[in-house]
């Protein structure tokens, strides 16, 4: 069997951007792309084990109503796949064991902040240490955001990329972290990724609607030290052809590909040049 | 034993939510808090222990970052009043679900029958308040009496050690499930009594076509042998009151009508339904031939029309208004989450693409007093939005097209359209995939929620206006997250083959359910006593006709049943077998074996007489209004763009997620700053073809006043005018009517009837006359007959209300067009001619006239128009395009300079009209059809070749400077304001909603 990149993207109990996540690792060259339903993997017909590329999607797991994500992180920290003696939880802790590669996006990213997989200082992917909560607007928004990438950050996805343009769709985006020692030890490392910034990527914004949600230190997107977890509440699998751009219509010199199908190509890069 | 979990945020973290919660108190209530904080409380009542109650509340209800809990005592504290919201007994609790859930995963163990999780919600009130205040807050604001209670308590009764008492919504009954006969042999008088105690909403002449079925010895025979007497039972009676509701059975768009028109011509029409709406379907599809789109027509859930060779697309429209105007969040979220099971629920099944959303509500800034039981058009619009917001977003739908229209009357009924766009196969399994059939011997398999009282009577009630008595079970909440767990099941299911047939639970329950499935085999044997049920206690005849929903059913061959059952457990979805699907002839349903209905098959859906309804147009006497033309007219243009109507809906469709699926191409808000107002959506289905969906919808109740033919003749053009303004192909396209009227029989609280109906058929033969036209074959529909609010002698009729949605497509939607203004030096075009029509108008309206010159469509030349139209978009000639309609010319200029960031000069005297027109009527006359757009220098000849011998003009230009120019017709210059300026006007009105 000839080298090829495997990606999986969960789906179940209220994901739904599952298709257009798997849209976009398609794009970027993995040769594989499954969909599979959490059902299937707490059944055992499926593991984590036999991909490279775990992809977390955007949804409203168990429809958030405990807080985002935090039902669904309950569920993979605690359901039993059957046959074994493992929870899911087991399964995701041996994949970065095995240096794989994360991204949850939006309730992905909520997930993995809430099982404490990011940003995991020190190496500790089950210490929650951040969390997202409600928008200061107390809203739900769907909006275009620019986020400046930090160019020193670990962070295998966003490889030599100044800044990116991408919707943000949420109502708890808002990026609190447990104390100023995480925030100081998470930009020491930088382990911000992504920040809200201005149109032109000069600098993070506080500001609505630039920071649509009031993110500490404008923070959106989180990388854990290793820079194969990576998490972020805009949603690059939106943006991955020129038409998907709100202003494609007029301005006729944007690229076919769409800047978000750039992390996934980093990815897929990644795995291609690291795991295969 | 009862547990109380607690958890709020820490006091050093920022209260969002209850920082929104003081916001809109200020803005509802005009109450002035100095804070409001939140704290989420758990009642957990289930056999736990301790350390399992504390990891629970530890765990997956507490976020340790930013919030602390406590178990069985309180945390508030520093607050002046607090009042705690929960559930009535029975409610649809989502997070409660989800909390019960949580706890089972956390110790391996299922909950017990009865235990369960309750949540509700503390709100920590602070500033000079007393009880009282608190009370109306609660009342008007923080809570809905129908479907929630509450505890209000001062800081001074507080109990800091205890906090507030244990309370378990529980739902109690004591009553045992039986099967009972009703007398019949009664008088007419008691009849009618019988109809309105049980809500049944049946006419005498419907009851007495019962009572006469039910005397007849060979039906008293035949009851015999299945155990049952003469007399009907409750079943029976509901099950019939359910069928022949006019919610299901559309009593009046079948009725036998006698019309008379102004001129005393007279006709007999044999159901408007037939008469219209399905013939001019088959007669446009006969005249398109070989071109014919269409696959499947009301005959299903919802409409299916070819896409492509081997995709079709589903469309689906449904008002949810009656229930709204009790429970505006859950009677919304209800709305949209249960359309969305009938695209599902049509051939066999078809995955959800797009929701559309259109709202008629009174001003939110309503200052009238409102006459009893009606909510404040405010909270209508507040809780509407929301429940849209939750249904849409959770669902992982794209909310991509709507509007909001206002008029006073609509405090009477909001209406709540809300719908839903699908795609399937064309071919699933080697057979049509927009094709099902129950088979005779399939097991009758129900699919996802469970049975409780929620919705019952809600086909009936919807049939009635509102009135004192409407009961509290009308009103239930819709819970995305089981709905789709259970879709995500059934597409599997679906494809690999294992059921014949699905439909939805919607009004009417199983009743309608499985009695219209069982039309596909002629009859059905129903276990009712082997429905899963929420709690105990509900009568057979609850559980028949119940309208929980989440709900489908489903015709599963035997054979496939273990593997349909297997599959559906390892997704944590819940099926039961009801029985089978059978060709007794009989609707046949049973309870422990007993049977509790016994109904022929025909006599359930054919036997409700036919009605007779008297109709007699008499046109209104109005006037063209007497004003001068104001002097500035730069002011009027602001106070134009600050109309209701027409203003932006910012606010709103950036709470819908637009943009899920990644397939929005032409987005609700486009334009430089993402924020001008796109006239209709373009979606990407699929990923590996450039082929494009198309939805936009027309709608304009205000020319009812004037008259409904020419309504619905321009809610059409209206409609096909978005669709064609973004690209879509005028050749590929159907439409869905959905009329909402207020109740056009005449009697003695309608004594107007005769009037109302006459606008009914008017607009019926508008929607035969203008379909057949532009060739728009009708795909699916619904009607809404009693949109009046009645108490006393106070009613509210809503304006007669069409919206017609349509759906279609555009080849490459790479072509795809926006309505901005995209660079200095294009030329501004107007299509088509402009005439004195302002009947109806926005800017008759802002005077309060009506005026009586209404728009009229010329469908022959508005066809020519729209194929150049498709012509250009194809060469790519058109640099915008931006339709004409609320608020005329002057309107559609300012939203294409501002949206595009440029200015626009342009000269009125070029305007093309049919006779010399004052400058402001130019400006703002409604007339249809029109459209404006911008084409480069480069491409002018093209494009003036293309529409040579077509009514069209170059009126102007785009500028590069901040000002929207108009040249008056003495060369004066009539506007010239700043497109930042015009931009405010426009944006500020609802910005805080």
């Amino acid at each position: 069997m000839a080298k090829q990149v495997r990606a999986v993207v969960i789906s179940g109990n209220g994901t739904n951007c599952e298709r257009e996540v798997a849209n976009a690792c398609r794009l970027a060259g993995a040769e594989v792309v499954d969909i599979l339903h959490v059902a299937e993997l707490l059944a055992g017909h499926a593991r984590l084990d036999d991909y490279h590329f775990l992809n977390l999607a955007g949804g409203f797991l168990d429809g958030d109503d405990l807080g985002s994500a935090k039902a669904g992180a309950n569920r993979l920290i605690h359901a039993a796949v059957k046959g074994s003696e493992e929870t899911l939880s087991d399964q995701l802790q041996r994949f970065i064991a095995d240096g794989k590669l994360i991204m949850g996006v939006c309730n992905g990213f909520q997930l993995m902040t809430k099982m404490g997989l990011l940003p995991a200082l020190g190496g500790d992917y089950k210490k929650q240490s951040a969390t997202l909560t409600f928008n200061d607007g107390g809203r739900f928004e769907d909006r275009w955001c620019y986020l400046k990438v930090d160019r020193e950050s670990p962070c295998v996805f966003t490889r030599g990329l100044d800044g990116i343009y991408l919707p943000v769709r949420h109502g708890e985006g808002k990026f609190v972290v447990e104390s100023e020692h995480v925030l100081r030890e998470m930009e020491l490392k930088h382990l911000a990724v992504v920040r809200y910034s201005d149109a032109a990527y000069k600098s993070p914004v506080m500001e609505y609607p630039l920071n649509p949600n009031g993110s500490i230190a404008a923070i959106a997107g989180v990388c854990d030290e290793s820079g194969r977890l990576f998490g972020l509440m805009p949603h690059p699998e939106a943006y991955v052809h020129r038409t998907h751009h709100p202003r494609w219509t007029r301005e006729p010199d944007l690229p076919e590909e769409g800047m978000g199908l750039l992390l996934y190509i980093n990815a897929v890069k990644y795995v291609r040049e690291n795991l295969l | 034993m009862a547990w109380r979990i607690v958890v709020g945020l820490k006091d050093s973290v920022r209260d969002a939510r209850g920082e929104r919660v003081r916001r809109e108190i200020r803005e509802h209530l005009g109450i002035e808090l100095q804070a409001v904080r939140t704290i989420d409380v758990y009642t957990v009542d289930a056999q736990l222990s301790g350390e399992e109650v504390a990891a629970a509340a530890a765990g997956p209800f507490c976020d340790p970052i930013i919030q602390d809990y406590a178990i069985n005592k309180p945390l508030a504290h520093d607050f002046d009043v607090l009042v705690e919201v929960g559930f009535r007994p029975g409610v649809t609790d989502n997070v409660g679900r989800t909390a019960r859930e949580a706890i089972q995963y956390q110790t391996g163990r299922t909950f017990a029958e009865g235990e369960g999780v309750y949540t509700s919600v503390q709100y920590l009130l602070s500033g000079e308040i007393s009880v009282e205040d608190a009370e109306r807050i609660t009342r008007d604001f923080l809570g809905n009496g129908l479907i929630q209670r509450w505890d209000i308590v001062a800081r001074s009764e507080f109990d800091q050690s205890k906090g507030i008492q244990i309370t378990v919504p529980k739902v109690t009954s004591s009553s045992k499930p039986a099967i009972r006969p009703v007398d019949l042999d009664i008088s007419d008088d008691e009849l009618m009594e019988i109809s309105r105690q049980g809500m049944l909403a049946l006419s005498l002449e419907e009851m007495k076509a019962i009572q006469f079925y039910f005397r007849q010895d060979e039906v008293i025979a035949a009851r015999k042998q299945v155990g049952l007497g003469a007399m009907p039972t409750d079943a029976e009676l509901e099950a019939l009151a359910q069928t022949w509701s006019e919610h299901c059975k559309h009593k009046i768009f079948a009725a036998r009508i006698e019309y008379e028109d102004d001129q005393g011509r007279q006709e007999v029409i044999n159901s408007l339904f037939k008469s219209y709406i399905m013939q001019v379907t088959a007669d446009v599809r006969k005249a398109k031939g070989k071109k014919d789109i269409c696959l499947s027509v009301f005959k299903d859930n919802a409409g299916v029309i070819k896409f492509n060779d081997d995709w079709s697309l589903v469309f689906k429209v449904e008002t949810h208004n009656s229930p709204s105007a009790l429970d505006p969040y859950g009677g919304a979220l209800t709305g949209i989450v249960g359309c969305n099971r009938d695209p599902f629920g049509t051939g066999m099944g078809a995955r959800l693409m797009f929701n559309t959303d259109v709202f008629c509500f009174a001003s939110p800034f309503y200052d009238k007093p409102l006459p009893p039981r009606l909510l404040h058009p405010r909270r209508i619009f507040e809780g509407v939005v929301e429940g849209v917001e939750h249904g849409g977003n959770k669902s992982g739908i794209p909310t991509v097209n709507g509007s909001i229209v206002f008029d006073d009357r609509f405090a009477g009924k909001p209406l709540v359209y809300c719908g839903t766009g699908a795609i399937m196969p064309r071919m699933l399994n080697g057979r049509p995939g927009h094709e099902k059939q129950a088979r005779i011997g399939d097991r009758i398999v129900m699919v996802g929620g469970r049975v409780g009282k929620d919705g019952i009577h809600g086909a009936t009630f919807s049939s009635e206006e509102l009135h004192e008595g409407s009961p509290v079970t009308a009103v239930q909440i819709g819970d995305p997250i089981t709905q789709r767990r259970m879709f995500d099941f059934l597409i599997i299911a679906r494809d690999r083959g294992l059921y014949n047939a699905i439909t939805d639970n919607g009004a009417g329950g199983l009743s309608s359910s499985v009695g219209e499935m069982s039309e596909d085999t002629g009859g059905f044997e129903m276990h009712l006593d082997r429905a899963p049920l929420k709690y105990s206690g509900l009568q057979p005849w609850e559980i028949l006709i119940s309208e929980a929903q989440e709900r489908m059913t489903l015709a599963v061959p035997p054979e496939k049943l273990e593997e349909f059952s297997t599959l559906a457990a390892e997704m944590g979805v819940e099926v039961s077998d009801l029985g089978q699907f059978t060709d007794s002839g009989y609707f046949h349903c049973l309870y422990n074996g007993e049977t509790a209905t016994y109904l022929p098959m025909e006599f359930i859906h054919d036997g409700v007489p036919q009605m007779l309804i008297a109709a007699r147009w008499t046109p209104p006497a109005l006037q063209e209004p007497d004003f001068t033309q104001p002097l500035d007219m730069d002011a009027t243009l602001r106070h134009l763009l600050g109309r209701l109507d027409v203003c932006s809906k910012e606010s709103v469709v950036r709470r819908y997620d637009h943009e899920v699926q990644g397939g929005t191409v032409i987005k609700p808000l486009v334009g430089v700053a993402n924020d001008g107002p796109s006239d209709a959506a373009v979606l990407r289905p699929l990923f590996d073809s450039f082929e494009g969906v198309v939805v936009a919808h027309g709608i304009c109740p205000g020319y009812s006043d004037i008259d409904t033919y020419h309504m619905m003749a321009n809610a059409i053009d209206e409609g096909l005018r978005n669709y064609v303004a973004v690209g879509g192909n005028i050749e590929h396209v159907a439409g869905l009517d959905n009329f909402c009227w207020c109740d056009p029989v005449a009697s003695e609280k309608t004594p107007d009837g005769e009037y109302k109906a006459a606008q009914l058929v008017r607009a019926n033969q508008a929607l035969y006359n203008y379909c057949l036209a532009f060739g728009v074959p009708l795909i699916s529909g619904k009607d809404s007959m009693k949109n009046d609010y009645m108490i006393g002698d106070t009613k509210i009729s809503i304006p007669p209300t069409v919206l017609f949605s349509v759906i279609g497509k555009i080849d490459d939607l790479r072509k795809a067009v926006s309505m901005d203004a995209k660079a200095p030096g294009d030329l501004v075009y107007l299509l088509g001619q402009t005439r004195n029509e302002l009947g109806g108008s926005e800017y008759y309206a802002m005077y309060h006239k009506i005026g009586c010159n209404v728009p009229q469509v010329d469908a022959e030349t508005a066809m020519l128009r729209y194929r150049t139209i498709n012509a250009a978009q194809a060469e790519g000639l058109l640099a915008s395009c931006h339709d004409l309609s609320d608020g005329g010319l002057g309107v559609a200029l300012a939203e294409t300079a501002f949206a595009g960031g440029f200015g626009l000069h342009v000269d009125l005297n070029q305007v093309p009209v049919d006779a010399v027109m004052r400058e402001d009527k130019l400006l703002y006359s409604e007339s249809a059809s029109r459209l404006l757009v911008t084409v480069k220098p480069d491409n002018q000849n093209r494009f003036e070749a293309l529409f040579a011998g077509q009514v069209f003009a170059c009126i102007g230009q785009v500028a590069n400077d901040e000002y929207l120019k108009i040249v008056g017709l003495k060369g004066e210059t009539l506007v010239r304001s700043t497109i930042g300026d015009l931009k405010e006007a426009w944006q500020s009105p609802l910005r805080e909603m």
